[in-house]
């Protein structure tokens, strides 16, 4: 594969907390363009590792790319690539709708005329324009998530980081919330998406799975699930979070 | 044309200020109540002294004596009597807090050159500080009248016997809200910026939002000015108000440069501001970080900046501790312009310090807000 295709690559990357190791010795590589499944239980180091491929904190060992940047050394420019929808919601509840398009419209440079286009069709297309004005304290719980998506994706990042974007949600906006990450990767963004619903596993194009800082298994959910002669990617899950117990 | 990053981070926090109206009423009319509050009930001169009279003998020397106390605005005479056994029952009663007694012959005394006329002073001190107030507010009345009359030489060739002059220099009146003024800006520009501050920064910490910004191309300085800048707004907003509500309600005089106390206002805002930062990049809670901005500004401003109780009266070994206070080297500036009217010449070791508290906190609150989050 050529490396400038590659939008993620992690080589041994490891974080230490003291004696305990959060993540342990993580190599993979997402292709420009993928829709990457990022799995684990809670706890098993999916947050620590992308805070790690974010910037927002420093690998203990091991090495990482991101967007063909170094983790370690070029995190400004990093930044100017990538898009991140964090666990807790990132949007400030007591601006409205356009307030926040216009926060982060402008805090990544966008001109003015780039940020009306897009702020109208971020609008039509979430159907918010009637609700521009509104607080977005008030919008309803997927509404807020689709609306956090679409401003993590204003300025067009290479690669969007999204941490269980879904939690929480009914599963209608799931889907909804999905076919919103479809498109963003049809344009060409890589999508690096955590997640613990294993039906939305079978969406990504490729997936890992962590157990206790490890990636125990990573491949097409098609591969894995024949490699592990099991029907569903939750089957897969169990029997890799249950080898893990007893080893521990 | 390219918006500003930082441009557009201070829009949202002047919304995230202008939206909130109940706290920016409270922050808007804090200066005006504190001024008020403060004005009135800590003040330490005295007014409305009962006095009570004993008189054995009246004649035009203990009347005219008498009326200079009844001149005088501070005293009220609450009883006159002819003999010292009625002032006991008085003073117990609380119905009296200063006595002054007549010797039966004091007019001819006051005429001989060689007996002084004697006057017996008797101070309700159960408060100790009020009684010493009260004292000396009674000596200057009777000693003014003493001067007066060797003034008047008469009778000729009579020296003065009591000479004591109370001069309260920079507040002859002994207006202790002159005196507080200074203090309650300091409190409010600590209160404003390093509370508020505090405040908001963890707030972003607490409701995850900071990590957003710090993944954003937004550098932490500009994440710092960006919060800091609308707060350093509202501290001028207050200043202006404390000083007017000062002016109208107390009469406190402004002697001195309102542009240089606005200035030196400004560099002790951006003290406390960066403390405020520091404390925020320590504490991951909004309650944490007040309490901790309570602690460590509020407390100390109040308490050890010279601004309820004077420095040189504190133990000795606590007295080395106010130096680290910014605030105690504020309260002397803001005192200097005010009520003295003396301009940097006299004021630039103070405003110096604050420059160097200003230049060192800034910078450690600058690293403090490393990106990485840990």
């Amino acid at each position: 594969m050529n490396p400038n295709a590659l939008a993620i690559s992690a080589h041994g990357l490891t974080c230490r907390f003291g004696s305990f190791v959060a993540v342990d010795h993580i190599t993979f590589d997402v292709g420009a363009g993928e829709v990457f499944g990022f799995l684990g239980a809670n706890g098993a180091g999916k947050t620590t590792a992308i805070k790690m491929l974010i910037g927002l904190l420093a690998p203990s060992d091991g090495e990482a790319r991101v967007a063909g940047f170094d983790v370690g050394t070029e995190r400004a420019q990093i930044r100017r690539n990538i898009g991140y929808m964090s666990q807790r919601f990132s949007l400030y509840n007591d601006l409205t709708v356009r307030e926040n398009i216009q926060l982060y419209g402008g805090i990544y440079g966008l001109s003015d005329a780039q940020l009306r286009d897009r702020t109208a069709a971020l609008l039509e297309s979430l159907g918010l324009s009637e609700s521009a004005g509104d607080l977005v304290g008030r919008l309803p719980l997927g509404w807020k998530q689709k609306l956090a998506f679409s401003v993590a994706l204003l300025h067009e990042p290479k690669i969007v980081f999204l941490d269980e974007p879904t939690g929480g949600v009914d599963p209608i906006t799931r889907r909804q919330f999905w076919e919103m990450i479809y498109a963003a990767a049809a344009r060409g963004t890589t999508v690096f998406v955590t997640t613990h619903y294993m039906d939305e596993a079978e969406y990504c194009d490729r997936i890992s799975i962590m157990v206790d800082g490890r990636i125990a298994a990573l491949g097409t959910p098609a591969a894995l699930k024949a490699q592990y002669e099991v029907d569903t990617v939750d089957d897969l899950f169990v029997r890799l979070a249950r080898g893990a117990t007893v080893t521990a | 044309m390219k918006r500003g990053a930082l441009r557009a981070f201070m829009v949202k926090e002047f919304r995230h200020i202008l939206r909130d109206r109940q706290t920016l009423t409270i922050l808007l009319l804090m200066p005006l109540v504190q001024v008020v509050l403060f004005g009135f009930a800590l003040r330490s001169d005295v007014r409305d002294i009962r006095l009570a009279i004993v008189d054995p003998s009246p004649d035009n020397a203990t009347i005219a004596l008498r009326n200079r106390f009844v001149a005088s605005t501070r005293f009220r005479i609450v009883s006159i009597s002819q003999t010292a056994s009625a002032i006991e029952p008085l003073f117990r009663r609380g119905e009296a807090d200063v006595a002054l007694v007549f010797e039966p012959s004091f007019a001819s005394h006051l005429a001989s050159r060689t007996e002084p006329a004697h006057l017996l002073l008797t101070v309700d001190a159960s408060d100790p500080n009020t009684g010493t107030v009260m004292q000396s507010y009674s000596r200057a009345v009777i000693s003014s009248y003493d001067a007066e009359l060797a003034a008047a030489a008469l009778p000729p060739g009579r020296t003065v016997r009591i000479a004591t002059e109370t001069r309260m220099r920079f507040n002859p009146t002994l207006e202790s809200v002159n005196l507080f003024v200074p203090g309650l800006i300091a409190l409010v520009l600590t209160l404003v910026s390093a509370l508020m501050t505090a405040i908001s920064l963890s707030r972003e910490k607490e409701r995850g939002t900071m990590e957003v910004l710090l993944v954003s191309p937004l550098r932490p300085w500009q994440i710092i000015v960006g919060k800091v800048l609308p707060y350093l707004g509202l501290a001028f907003a207050n200043v202006l108000t404390a000083l007017l509500a000062a002016w109208l309600v107390f009469h406190v005089p402004f002697r001195g440069s309102v542009l240089l106390l606005l200035g030196e206002s400004v560099l002790f805002a951006i003290v406390s501001l960066a403390i405020g930062v520091l404390i925020a990049a320590r504490t991951s809670t909004q309650r944490a970080a007040m309490l901790a901005a309570m602690l460590v500004t509020m407390l100390p401003s109040t308490l050890l900046s010279g601004m309820l109780f004077p420095i040189a009266s504190m133990p000795a070994w606590l007295a080395p501790f106010t130096s680290i206070v910014p605030a105690r080297w504020f309260i002397v500036i803001a005192r200097g312009i005010m009520l003295k009217g003396v301009g940097l010449p006299y004021l630039w070791r103070e405003t110096l310090v604050l420059i160097v508290m200003a230049a060192l906190l800034m910078a450690a609150a600058v690293r403090s807000f490393k990106p990485r989050l840990a």
